[in-house]
């Protein structure tokens, strides 16, 4: 482990003045919450900041249920918002994400601020006997292409950067339009999920729009039809504790059998939580019929580039979109 | 026979222990004054150390020591091979030349005052190399013949055999099969790390250390350092789970031990998870074909079956992959070829059921291949070709129960409800598919020591050096010396692991209660008759009171000629129901039934547990477990417990029966057992294939069936 001072800031603002940066690895100032991903990460000398800031007791834990919408503070574990009742009533998928993510014990640690910031299980940034990982290590290349990519992205993906995003819970989240409450020292922005994590391309190692001293204090989920007939479907080798090899999470708003709106996001195949309006497009309109499901979903694979040891993504991400609308438009 | 122990379902008797954490595990232990140590390893599979750069990790904070092939000791390793080691080749030497043979191989120790200071510190040691082409693709390798060489260990088992007209029967037969198969390599994955703790006092040293074999930890590290066997104490009392492991003694305990010499204090050194994918063996992946010809009426009338398996450029470890082709059924022509892979790799090693579950998974998944081509049920099939004796080696089978283990697993599973036709029976959307396999595993029963204590009041100290990596050595030898003594269980104290206790054989092979359990049984005999005779009383408590002083007894076992004599080995078979999903290709076993003709089973409860736990390790081995190697250099992508999954509760199914069936073995030891710990893994995987076959109409022939070969 790099030597660093753990520093624990009595307020926000002192962690603000701090000027720790999340979601970028050449930050030397980092912040640190429930650390089940930051810890791994520090003992196998992924991440090596010289201080960390911790937000321990900082943020906000409360999840409530307002005309708005659900708001999730950042520091609520991945535990409490998988039992909330409101989450299980108005928001399925989030529930169903969190409870196939990781372990009871990761849960009752992890918070939902750090879950949107963990970064990706890519065997190459994950392990520093490869020199070259532009993610880790800017403009040192990239060891995965032509490596060994079962747990790669096909979608998004850059000649710099072919790392799959690692969340369930952001996928879930990204299928039901929230927005990101971002804090800092000069107030407070939100900006759409679907914003806040950003394409590799050729500057990998810059995951999000966050800027130093600025923290997830929250995200902010509007109700909706779609988010209560929702369903998050996850595949894998086993069948707990494990990363998804593809995940589908699919809202849908129902009239008579046939799809009036649908949303749908893909897990394991997006460098960043994977959002497909095309799919979701040709679903409007469409009876919950296999071909017109089958038909829509092919949409999904749309600039998708298959490397060796991830095409078997390309077909399997149309099969679990196909399930997951179906599990979630056979739900009373 | 009546027992007052032995057969009975006892619980542990370090239950406790183990859950309250009072149970020490080797890195446990404290050495007062202990240092830490850091391994740094190459990141390069062949070639040489052009240059180490370790003037900053000198420098930095804490740091004791930075030894690399420049300044560390010359160590005399003089020759030594242990039972665990492979006959032919040397070991690796660590920190003593410039020789670079595969990924994740030591180049540098660093001991620090604590353990981030020394990992820290290992971080900004710096290696160039100059390269040579490695084999790091197993694909790329011209697989040859084991050396044959006759050493003290013995003459290797030819690596080539033939009986009857192979070519000609498989030629001339009504129905032939003939397909590869594939199994990755697997690493053990244990729960607890590897760990040991080094202290010298003078020439003489102590390591705390996670063994399966304490007196050859010692003996090893005794020829690596030059000194005597009698000078090193090994200690290893609780063993975190190892599947094999821990058979050997790798190269970061002779490390610690460089590292506490040099430090000139205790040093502490712990393996990281990443560093257990190259530093303490693995199953080696395997490279298989099968053809079997047979007549309409389902009797076999050729096999072949040839093999390789991956070893590493220094040493030829090869594993008994083709053993089942050659006795497990009858058949008048046999050929089989094993052969090795060279590779820039550490060397492999024994794994639960080493080369038996390999070998058997391509044997009996080339059985339920045959059966579909006749139109047979894959149980009549494997009666048609029940042999009479073992044909290999024409001896007879000192026990077979393979006939009453299809039998009553058949009958618990339900098998004979099974529609025969794959894909026809469902669950909803799931295909559920019905499949099944024979088990096998070879009796090993090897010299083993125990010693004795009757105490004046009336209780007992039994010690032998054994070790328990989980099934359960405490309790069983506990049981096993009660019932000899003739005293009750809390008044005998079993206590294992540390070379001051007699000699044992490895703890692997499924040998420790036929081997230890003989040698505890015939000491606390001789205590007790001794104490009985002395005193002239006939109860072991009076004697013991009269006596009033302890007696001792000490006894060494060792097999007859009983190999000569039979064909030695347990039986079993294994049942399974899968469901598959059809549109995701996720598999999930349902149901599972082993039956095990296994000799006598000391303990039910702990033998099931033991069982369930091989039960669930070929669930692993069928449907997840693969180290990932990246051909183009050799590392492995997936070093981590996230990315090589094992079974997890959520994959064990809800229904899991053992059955053993009555077995009275008087050939095989003194005890009668066969042990279960290596059968209990056999026939899992194939059993679990066949069922997806079933289910599908897929033959997958490539280990582990993941979602992305099903869809």
């Amino acid at each position: 482990m790099h030597p660093f001072s753990l520093e624990r800031p009595r307020d926000l603002a002192g962690a603000f003045a701090s000027g720790a940066q999340a979601g970028r690895n050449d930050a030397p100032i980092e912040f640190i919450a429930g650390g089940t991903d930051m810890v791994q990460l520090l003992q196998e000398h992924v991440r090596r900041p010289d201080r960390l800031v911790s937000l321990s007791g900082l943020l906000d834990a409360t999840i409530e249920l307002s005309p708005e919408g659900l708001r999730i503070g950042a520091a609520a574990t991945m535990a409490d918002t998988a039992a909330h009742p409101a989450v299980l009533e108005g928001f399925p998928v989030i529930a169903e994400a969190l409870l196939a993510s990781a372990s009871p014990q990761v849960r009752n640690q992890a918070t939902i601020g750090g879950n949107l910031l963990q970064r990706t299980r890519c065997p190459y940034f994950r392990d520093v006997g490869y020199a070259a990982c532009n993610k880790r290590a800017p403009g040192s290349g990239c060891s995965a292409l032509g490596g060994e990519t079962r747990w790669n992205a096909v979608l998004g993906t850059s000649q710099s950067c072919i790392a799959a995003h690692a969340s369930d819970l952001a996928v879930a989240l990204v299928a039901l339009d929230p927005v990101v409450e971002l804090r800092s020292a000069s107030g407070q922005r939100t900006v759409p999920l679907a914003e806040f994590h950003r394409l590799p391309g050729e500057t990998p190692h810059i995951e999000t729009v966050l800027e130093p001293g600025e923290v997830v204090a929250g995200i902010l989920v509007p109700a909706s039809p779609i988010a209560r007939r929702s369903h998050y479907l996850k595949v894998r080798d086993r069948a707990s504790f494990e990363f998804a090899l593809v995940s589908a999470a699919v809202g849908l708003d129902l009239e008579d059998g046939i799809i009036r709106d649908a949303h749908v996001a893909l897990g394991g195949v997006g460098t960043k939580p994977w959002r497909v309006p095309e799919v979701e497009a040709a679903l409007s309109g469409a009876a919950l019929e296999e071909a017109a499901l089958r038909q829509a979903a092919a949409l999904a694979t749309q600039g998708a580039e298959p490397r060796g040891g991830n095409a078997f993504k390309i077909e399997l991400m149309q099969r679990a979109i196909v399930r997951a609308i179906q599990t979630a438009g056979a739900r009373a | 026979m009546t027992t007052a122990f032995i057969g009975k379902p006892v619980s542990r008797i370090d239950g406790r222990q183990k859950v309250t954490g009072g149970a020490t595990y080797a890195a446990e232990f404290v050495a007062p004054g202990a240092a830490h140590a850091a391994i740094v390893r190459s990141t390069a599979a062949s070639g040489r150390i052009a240059s180490i750069d370790s003037a900053s990790a000198e420098r930095a904070q804490g740091v004791i020591a930075v030894l690399t092939h420049r300044n560390a000791p010359r160590l005399p390793y003089r020759e030594h091979k242990g039972i665990p080691d492979p006959v032919i080749g040397e070991r690796l030497h660590v920190l003593q030349d410039d020789r670079v043979n595969h990924q994740g191989q030591p180049i540098a120790l660093v001991v620090a005052e604590t353990l981030e200071q020394a990992q820290h510190a290992a971080t900004l040691v710096h290696a160039t190399y100059d390269q040579d082409a490695a084999a790091t693709d197993i694909n790329q390798v011209e697989p040859v013949l084991p050396t044959q060489e006759k050493t003290d260990q013995g003459e290797a088992q030819s690596p080539e055999t033939r009986r009857g007209d192979p070519e000609g029967a498989l030629a001339a037969a009504e129905l032939k099969i003939d397909h590869g198969y594939v199994i990755p390599r697997e690493h053990h994955n244990p729960l607890e790390m590897h760990a040991t703790i080094a202290a010298w006092d003078g020439d003489r040293l102590t390591l705390w250390d996670k063994t399966q074999f304490v007196h050859n930890v010692a003996d090893e590290i005794a020829a690596v350092f030059g000194i005597p066997a009698e000078n090193i104490r090994v200690i290893s009392p609780f063993v975190g789970g190892a599947f094999g492991s821990g058979l050997r003694t790798w190269p970061h305990v002779t490390l610690a031990a460089i590292g506490a010499r040099v430090a000139k204090r205790p040093v502490k050194l712990m393996l990281s998870r990443r560093e257990m994918y190259y530093s303490v063996g693995y199953r080696p992946h395997t490279v298989q074909r099968v053809a079997l010809g047979a007549s309409r009426d389902g009797r076999l009338a050729a096999i072949l079956h040839d093999a390789h398996q991956e070893t590493s450029t220094y040493e030829e470890f090869s594993e008994s992959i083709l053993d089942a082709s050659r006795f497990l059924y009858s058949c008048p022509n046999v050929y089989t070829r094993h052969r090795i892979a060279h590779m820039n790799v550490n060397t492999p090693t024994y794994m639960r059921a080493p080369g038996v579950a390999s070998g058997n998974f391509a044997l009996e998944s080339a059985l339920d291949e045959l059966a579909v081509a006749l139109d047979m049920d894959p149980v009549e099939l494997r009666l048609r070709n029940e042999p009479d004796r073992d044909e290999f080696s024409n001896l007879p089978f000192s026990s077979r129960s393979t006939r009453e283990c299809y039998r009553v697993a058949a009958e618990r599973f339900g098998w004979s409800r099974r529609s025969p036709e794959p894909r026809s029976m469902r669950d909803g959307r799931s295909l559920v598919g019905w499949g099944m396999a024979t088990a096998h595993y070879p009796m090993h029963y090897a010299p083993a020591s125990a010693k004795a204590r009757l105490l004046p009041d009336g209780t007992a100290e039994v010690t032998s050096a054994a070790s328990d990596m989980g099934p359960g050595t405490w309790t069983s030898m506990t049981q096993v010396a009660a019932e000899a003594l003739g005293l009750p269980l809390d008044r005998v104290k079993f206590t294992l692991g540390d070379t001051r206790m007699p000699r044992t054989p490895p703890h692997g092979g499924s040998m420790t209660m036929a081997s230890v359990g003989s040698a505890v049984q015939a000491a606390c005999r001789k205590a007790r008759e001794d104490a009985l005779a002395r005193s002239g009383a006939s109860e072991i408590g009076d004697a013991m009171h009269r006596l009033g002083q302890p007696v001792e007894a000490s006894a060494d076992v060792k097999p007859g000629d009983e190999t000569q004599r039979f064909s030695m080995h347990s039986f079993g078979a294994v049942f399974v129901e899968v469901a598959v999903d059809p549109d995701l290709g996720e598999t999930r076993v349902r149901r599972m039934v082993g039956a095990y003709g296994a000799g006598r089973i000391v303990n039910p409860k702990l033998t099931r547990s033991q069982c369930i736990g091989g039960m669930i390790g070929g669930i692993g081995m069928a449907l997840m477990e693969h180290s990932v190697v990246d051909a183009r250099n050799g590392r492995v992508t997936n070093a981590n417990l996230a990315e090589y999954p094992v079974p997890v509760h959520a994959d064990a199914p809800p229904v899991m029966d053992v059955l053993f069936v009555e077995e009275h073995d008087p050939h095989v030891n003194p005890l009668g057992v066969k042990g279960v710990g290596e059968i209990a893994l056999v026939g899992v995987a194939p059993a679990i294939t066949n069922a997806i076959y079933h289910a599908t109409g897929r033959r997958i022939r490539e280990l582990p069936v993941t979602p992305d070969k099903l869809i």
